[in-house]
């Protein structure tokens, strides 16, 4: 079986300052994926990479089996794979429907009414809030707004970077809980970025720790989560 | 440490002030302007320089004057502060009564708006002078609404939009000079110039935002004008391009002379001045409701969604995999070619064009129209045109002073409305009932 997403020794940065060095992983369809790390370990440098800015220096990145190395952006958008930004990004002086129509947008043809529905049923507050401005939601709405908004692309990986940064603990877990309902319901394979070590591990099948631009583990996401060393390193030496 | 942190009744103290401690607030803040404006006032009105009788440099001292423009200054202070509350500048961005009323009146404005300017030439009273003016303001109307599609929407900060009004009225020019090509032909082709000037300007600034791509515009703006002047054997240089044909009738002429194959002639009217002027106003308003048209009809599109979403967050935008140059290209051509338009038409009815009237000032007065309008308003950016251009005109018995009317009413706006007459949006689409999104509460400059 071919992973969806493989990275192969992938290299990147901005400017003079190395970001990745050599980084590879690989997610297989319908499996949940995560990456750990800690603040500038290169987590989102890394999604923004597989999205294609900035470009990779060295190795290759193949979705799907096809290399999309150096594509641009919007090309690769369209290929299926869609991503939730870090800090949510949503359009605030845009209404709720309209920030969802612009994820729509990368949808090659066809009716976004399907996916509108798939993403009512999985977050129904933001049905009620349609009419409403995207920068009038609360942030745990603005991330469902912002992970609703990508899966109107119909994709078939979804690059989530850090859902949980700045929500309240049952928040994360109502949107942690709407991803695993996600994958289970319709085997949709998700790469989650995040630096809430424990509930990630928990969610995901298996996990990558990235430490300054290096993955330095990898494995089972409980059996990951059981090593003492991420238990000091990641979940604050126990307490978590 | 912020006053809310101090904790007990002193912080009570500082969030409600009992009326008192706010006429001793306001005092001290206007005692803080007065003192601004002391600064400014002593060396600029307070030390005059005159010719002395020896011929050498005689310094007078104008300390009254000084004082009366420093107790204005105290007096308005304390007055603005007073009325606005304790916090001194804070705007009234709350949707109220006003937001409301506004947006009933705009329900309406807008079909009355139309309905006087398509029955203006008719209104008794209305003459040559009222028809020019109408001219005129229609001509901003329409380089307000083409600005407004890069500025008001897509978010890219222009400040030489006048370019291609200078690239629309040569290229009419030259074009009839040189080709003896007619205004029919010219001014689809002065748009598609200046579309592509736009675009030309687009590549090199497509990583820019803000600050830095408000710079370039401006070189830009000034680089098309320096050009025109120097330029000399092609564009007639500094002297402008004169006797650039008036505009036909669909090929019936205007004359004065009458007669078979002439406008008045054809329709069996008494020849007259008024025709052509009625005829230009015409146009110009069919030019300008096109681009309002366009605009509209844009905005319901991916296109017009995109453009507004790339106001709101580019990368947000390029996550979307929607591709940003494309979008960034099509808003400056578009943009471009409105004002392209206007230029063509501003040529032939002036019927003589030189750099002068492409200066900076004019891009300026252009986005002015369109931040007061509310960005991204098209109603907005209407009335703008019409109370700043047409306050122009109200207030030229005023002479230089209506540049200082004009400025402070700029200030009056900005601090009732910051976000412009309009500052509220429409969603270009729902499901279900449609309802006004207001700009205020979010951050200014989004």
């Amino acid at each position: 079986m071919t992973p969806l997403l493989e990275v192969d020794r992938v290299s990147a940065g901005y400017g003079a300052v190395q970001a990745l060095a050599e980084v590879s992983l690989h997610v297989m369809p319908g499996e949940i994926v995560t990456l750990i790390g800690a603040n500038g370990a290169g987590k989102s440098t890394l999604l923004m990479t597989i999205c294609g800015d900035p470009k990779p220096r060295m190795g290759r990145i193949l979705l799907g089996g096809e290399d999309i190395t150096g594509e641009a952006t919007h090309l690769t958008m369209r290929r299926g794979l869609a991503q939730s930004p870090e800090g949510r990004r949503i359009f605030p002086r845009m209404s709720v429907y309209e920030n969802l129509l612009m994820g729509a947008e990368a949808l090659v043809k066809g009716d976004p009414k399907p996916q509108l529905e798939q993403v009512f049923t999985l977050f129904p507050r933001l049905k009620e809030r349609l009419a409403q401005r995207g920068g009038t939601l609360s942030g745990g709405e603005q991330q469902m707004l912002a992970i609703g908004r990508a899966l109107m692309s119909k994709p078939k990986l979804l690059l989530l970077d850090e859902p949980s940064l700045g929500l309240a603990p049952l928040v994360v877990r109502q949107i942690f809980g709407a991803i695993r309902a996600l994958n289970a319901e319709t085997g949709l394979t998700v790469l989650l970025v995040e630096q809430n070590a424990n509930q990630a591990l928990r969610l995901a099948h298996r996990g990558y720790v990235l430490v300054n631009g290096r993955i330095t583990m990898e494995g089972e996401g409980l059996a990951l989560l059981a090593r003492p060393e991420i238990r000091d390193a990641y979940l604050g030496g126990g307490h978590g | 440490m912020s006053a809310s942190d101090r904790g007990g009744p002193q912080a009570r103290d500082v969030n409600r002030p009992r009326p008192s401690s706010r006429l001793q607030l306001a005092l001290k803040d206007a005692l803080v302007a007065t003192a601004v404006a002391a600064a400014l006032f002593v060396p600029l009105v307070a030390l005059r320089t005159d010719i002395g009788a020896g011929g050498g440099l005689a310094l007078r001292f104008r300390w009254k004057e000084a004082a009366i423009l420093c107790g204005l200054v105290f007096l308005g202070r304390l007055a603005l502060v007073l009325w606005t509350g304790r916090r001194g500048l804070r705007p009234s961005t709350a949707p109220g009564p006003w937001t409301d009323r506004l947006q009933q009146a705009g329900r309406l404005a807008a079909p009355a708006f139309l309905a006087v300017a398509l029955v203006l030439p008719a209104i008794p009273g209305i003459d040559r002078y009222e028809l020019d003016l109408g001219i005129l303001v229609l001509t901003y109307v329409m380089l307000g609404w083409g600005l407004n599609i890069v500025v008001g929407l897509a978010g890219l900060l222009d400040l030489g939009y006048v370019a291609f009004y200078a690239v629309g009225a040569y290229s009419y020019a030259l074009l009839a000079q040189y080709f003896g090509l007619s205004f029919w032909i010219c001014l689809p082709l002065a748009g598609i110039f200046a579309a592509f000037w736009g675009i030309l300007l687009g590549f090199p600034v497509l990583r820019l935002r803000g600050d830095y791509l408000a710079i370039v515009t401006l070189a830009f703006g000034e680089i098309i004008r320096v050009v025109l002047i120097n330029w000399a054997s092609f564009t007639g240089g500094p002297n402008g391009i004169t006797g650039i044909p008036r505009p036909s009738f669909f090929g019936l002429p205007f004359s004065m002379a009458g007669g078979e194959g002439t406008f008045a002639g054809f329709f069996g009217l008494e020849p007259s001045v008024s025709h052509r002027v009625i005829f230009l106003y015409y146009l110009i308003l069919g030019l300008a409701l096109l681009t309002n048209w366009v605009t509209i009809r844009l905005r319901r599109q991916p296109l017009g969604r995109a453009w507004e979403a790339l106001r709101e967050d580019e990368i947000a935008c390029r996550a979307l995999g929607i591709n940003v140059t494309t979008t960034k290209l099509s808003a400056f051509a578009l943009g471009a070619m409105f004002g392209g338009f206007a230029g063509a038409f501003f040529a032939t009815r002036q019927a003589f064009i030189s750099p002068e009237s492409f200066t900076f000032i004019e891009s300026a007065i252009i986005l002015a129209i369109v931040v007061l309008g509310g960005l991204g308003s098209q109603i907005g950016v209407a009335v703008a045109a019409l109370v700043l251009i047409g306050g122009f005109e109200v207030f030229r018995g005023l002479e230089e002073w209506r540049m200082l009317v004009f400025g402070g009413a700029m200030v009056v706006i900005m601090v009732l409305r910051p976000r412009g007459l309009v500052g509220t949006r429409t969603p270009s689409i729902a499901l279900g009932k449609k309802r006004t999104i207001s700009g205020d509460l979010v951050g200014e400059g989004r």
